[in-house]
């Protein structure tokens, strides 16, 4: 048995503990975002956040994400309450497939939460593990800058909050 | 047995326990399957109706409204990512004066929709979106009309809206209360009433895609989300080498592996199914080493290759030849250019999920053509078509015939083993790249005369496989071929003009007093290929644009003004002119950095689509050869353009793969099997190689026939890259792709 936190919530698994969590993400607990692409690191496709960094999840065992936060897309927002993130994304229109666009979303996510003054020659960079077969990178490295820019606007209006009494 | 023979034969999945043994019946037969598009087909009726209503006439084939008043639109035609669900419904929304979220739009299934035959090259908004415009223009008139009866007024004084039909009394009636079983169920007329382009409110604009909010907040998008109850999983083993046949496999060890449910063998075709997708996945790999082989595939030496392909025989036609007498002197050029097998390298391997009940068969498939597919496992298993549903569901990205079709018939033949329940096939990335049809080799030689600086005389000869081995047959499905008793593959077949496959688009567009534009269709394939986004296009284009830079060069002209003093099509010229103005071509082309070149490239696809030219900044490392590309501008012309942003998301997109295709990517393989197993041996576009900037101009045409827009970009923007590479670094590069061993190499540095 593994209990996995996933978008906050606890779940206990009984897999084997060297399953990848990418096959526990999707076959048990029914999450869609995270994407089998190749299995070996080379596309990014299966990309999922893990104490705040990003991580190949058709690589990590299962048992190695235990006691540990595991964010997905579904973590994000929903389809009703869509997430800076998703929103930067359907205002750029930045999908054709979208196949590997979760896993680009939480590549940038991790990135922002520890750089939210990232550049694009920073967004462009981070995102270098991904591949975009459809051609779709132009879009994507757009809606990752409005994303930032949104998320930035959400932190200082916090922050302007926090400070007044 | 003769592919066309009628018996019935029984043939044996033999499986993992005597229980499992299980047996199919296959029954044999001549397939007349439709496929009303990408074929020059005579029109049955005497005024051809609108786009793909001449093989579904009845308007209620694509429109339905109910007593509620529901409008469902259905089209044979499937989301591959391209946006045409958002396309479609814009269109029928716009002509039933309905908002666009009134509407239910179903894709390929054929249980409910019209046979459109394939989703592919280019046709969709040609073939159903002409339908759907013309069939919902009549729609509305119809219900106007129904309206005006039960009002007792003249049709034209009623105005529609909101799925209404008002009266200037103030009188209104809505679609469902007007609809009948009967009012729809009517053939659709070759003329329609469509709105006019100047009352557009849908049409035409960049509405947010239907698509894209579920991808992003991880709903179940696509067939390989789809989670049945007691589903289980199936993987295949696929041989060493394409040629090669299974002897012998340790079934018991990978029965006793945890999970397992089945080893599954049939002939060569060999499959495990477990319960647990990772269990399937351990089990197969089990299963895979413990296999042993028998023979091989003789492929080409892959340092010779063109010369193995050149010497097979050929079947030789000739699709233009117009030959006029020529002056004496001017100063004749020859090129020879090539292009590698490349692959479609779709980002999610293919899957299918497929259910054997009682009689009945249901495959959930991202096939391009459900109908298609329908035919080739009704032959594959002795299912009447009738008995067999296939329901597309979106896939990962495609681009051509890929692996979509081939792991349907794996998930048909094991659910056939399991009959009752839903058995899942994603194939590994090793599959795909190994197994999947690749775009063919091909080799393209190039003459011209130059007399006065215009060209005089034009001959190209190309040489490819067939560029479509699309099931129809279930010999066309990649497992069929390994099965006890084989199914015989299709005969390669070349695709006949006007759009042409190994010569798609090598006809120029160009003004040419003089011409030979001959065909040379090689049946014989070293490697299984099909279709891949533009067919021949890509590399015709690539190679004719290329060389009307080195006329251009030869001639002492600007590139641009070379292409417009040979161009008379109107509309070729404005996107031509176009792409040069915002580029700022001949502002900057005068003052290029070193080391830093300009591009162009122009075809309208198929000569019957969209037109599309680009221009491109690249900048090429001297010491590495890396061609590095600066910035892109396309100008497009689609006819009328329905979704703008959808057009610039598909050439933008079509401007990077091709890139990719263009600079990077190459199928490796040695004397037996494919090398390229991974993204590693193959490489293909990345982050860093994204251009710091790609602008599409969209020409929009309200009122002229939708031309299509997805494979418009693949040519010009390779013949774009290799004329900056060549105008940056001086040397003509003719082979590709252009990687940077090649480049540098042919710099000489």
């Amino acid at each position: 048995m593994i209990t996995l936190t996933v978008n906050g919530n606890d779940h206990t698994v009984d897999v084997d503990p060297a399953t990848p969590l990418l096959y526990v993400l999707r076959e048990d607990l029914a999450l869609h975002g995270a994407k089998f692409g190749c299995g070996l690191g080379q596309c990014g496709s299966c990309t999922v956040m893990v104490d705040g960094r990003a991580v190949f999840s058709c690589l990590l065992p299962a048992a190695a994400a235990a006691g540990r936060q595991v964010k997905t897309v579904e973590g994000l927002g929903t389809i009703d309450e869509p997430g800076p993130m998703q929103q930067a994304f359907m205002a750029e229109q930045a999908a054709q497939c979208g196949y590997c666009i979760p896993g680009m979303m939480m590549r940038a996510q991790a990135l922002l939460e520890a750089k939210p003054a990232a550049t694009e020659a920073d967004i462009r960079a981070a995102l270098e593990p991904h591949l975009c077969r459809c051609g779709t990178q132009a879009r994507i490295v757009r809606a990752v800058m409005r994303a930032a820019q949104a998320m930035r606007l959400v932190d200082a209006v916090g922050r302007r909050a926090e400070a007044s009494p | 047995m003769t592919a066309t023979s009628t018996f019935l034969s029984r043939r044996t999945v033999i499986a993992g326990t005597g229980a499992l043994v299980v047996g199919f019946s296959v029954a044999r037969r001549a397939f007349a399957q439709q496929e009303p598009q990408n074929v020059g087909e005579e029109p049955r009726r005497p005024v051809a109706l609108p786009g793909s209503l001449k093989d579904a006439p009845l308007i209620d084939s694509w429109i339905r409204i109910e007593a509620t008043g529901a409008i469902t639109v259905m089209t044979g035609k499937a989301e591959l990512g391209q946006g045409i669900k958002t396309a479609l419904i814009q269109i029928a929304a716009e002509q039933l004066d309905v908002a666009p979220h009134a509407i239910t739009l179903v894709t390929a299934d054929t249980a409910s929709t019209p046979n459109e035959g394939y989703t592919a090259g280019s046709h969709s908004m040609q073939d159903s979106g002409t339908a759907i415009l013309n069939a919902a223009a009549q729609a509305r008139a119809i219900l106007v009309n129904a309206a005006a009866a039960r009002f007792a007024l003249a049709a034209g004084e009623l105005k529609t809206g909101d799925g209404k039909v008002a009266a200037p009394d103030g009188r209104a009636i809505g679609y469902g209360e007007l609809v009948s079983t009967e009012l729809l169920h009517v053939e659709a007329t070759p003329a329609s009433p469509l709105k006019d382009t100047s009352r557009r409110l849908v049409m035409g604009r960049s509405i947010e895609r239907v698509d894209i909010p579920v991808k992003v907040t991880g709903g179940a998008a696509y067939v390989h989300d789809l989670r049945l109850p007691d589903m289980v999983h199936g993987r295949v083993v696929r041989p060493p080498s394409p040629g090669a046949r299974l002897k012998a496999i340790d079934e018991a060890r990978v029965r006793r592996l945890p999970g397992v449910l089945a080893v599954v063998r049939n002939g060569s075709f060999l499959a495990v199914v477990a319960a647990r997708e990772y269990q399937c996945v351990q089990a197969m790999r089990l299963l895979a080493a413990t296999a042993t082989w028998d023979g091989h595939s003789d492929l080409p030496e892959s340092g010779k290759l063109y010369e193995t392909l050149l010497a097979l025989p050929s079947r030789d036609n000739d699709i233009l030849h117009r030959s006029v007498a020529l002056p004496p002197g001017g100063r004749t050029l020859e090129a020879t250019y090539h292009r590698p097998y490349q692959m479609h390298g779709s980002i999610g391997p293919s899957c299918a999920v497929a259910l054997r009940e009682a009689d009945a068969l249901t495959v959930w498939t991202h096939s391009q053509g459900v109908y298609p597919l329908r035919g080739a496992l009704s032959e594959l298993t002795g299912l009447g078509a009738e008995q067999i549903r296939c329901i597309h569901m979106e896939g990962s990205g495609c681009y051509g015939h890929n692996g979509a079709d081939d792991v349907a018939a794996d998930a048909v033949l094991l659910a056939i083993a399991l009959p009752g329940r839903p058995v899942r096939v994603q194939w590994m990335r090793e599959d795909e790249h190994r197994f999947e049809p690749y775009g063919p080799a091909m080799i393209a030689r190039l003459g011209a005369a130059l007399q006065d600086g215009r060209i005089a005389d034009w001959h190209h000869d190309v040489w490819s496989n067939t560029h479509s081995t699309r099931p129809g047959k279930a010999g066309d499905l990649l497992s069929a071929l390994y099965l006890q008793a084989p199914f015989p593959p299709s005969p390669p077949r070349p695709l006949p003009q006007p759009d042409g496959g190994g010569d798609r688009n090598a006809i120029p567009l160009y003004v040419l007093p003089s011409v030979r534009v001959t065909n040379r269709f090689i049946p014989q394939m070293p490697l299984r290929v099909s279709a891949l986004r533009g067919l021949g296009a890509y590399m015709n284009v690539f190679a004719i644009e290329s060389f009307m830079d080195e006329l251009a060069a030869a001639a002492g002209a600007d590139p641009v003004a070379f292409r417009l003093a040979h161009l008379e099509d109107a509309r070729g010229r404005d996107v031509v002119t176009e792409a040069a103005r915002r580029f700022g071509w001949q502002a900057t082309h005068a003052q290029r950095r070193p080391g830093f070149g300009h591009g162009f490239g122009f075809a309208r696809y198929k000569n019957l689509g969209a037109y599309a030219a680009i221009a491109v900044e690249a900048e090429v490392a001297r010491e590495s050869g890396r061609v590095r590309i600066v910035r892109a501008v396309a100008a497009v012309d689609s006819g009328e353009a329905v979704n703008p942003d959808g057009i610039r998301n598909q050439i933008e997109g079509g401007m990077l793969q091709s890139a990719s295709w263009t600079l990077f990517e190459e199928v490796r393989f040695d004397r037996t099997h494919v090398t390229s197993a991974s993204w590693a041996s193959y490489p293909i576009l990345r982050f860093s190689d994204l251009p710091e900037r790609i602008e599409v101009h969209v020409i929009d045409r309200p009122g002229e026939p939708f031309l299509g827009t997805g494979e418009a970009a693949q040519g010009p923007m390779a013949a774009a890259i290799a004329n900056a590479v060549a105008d940056a670094s001086g040397v003509r590069i003719r082979d590709l792709p252009l990687h940077k061993e090649r480049v540098k190499a042919a710099i000489g540095v």
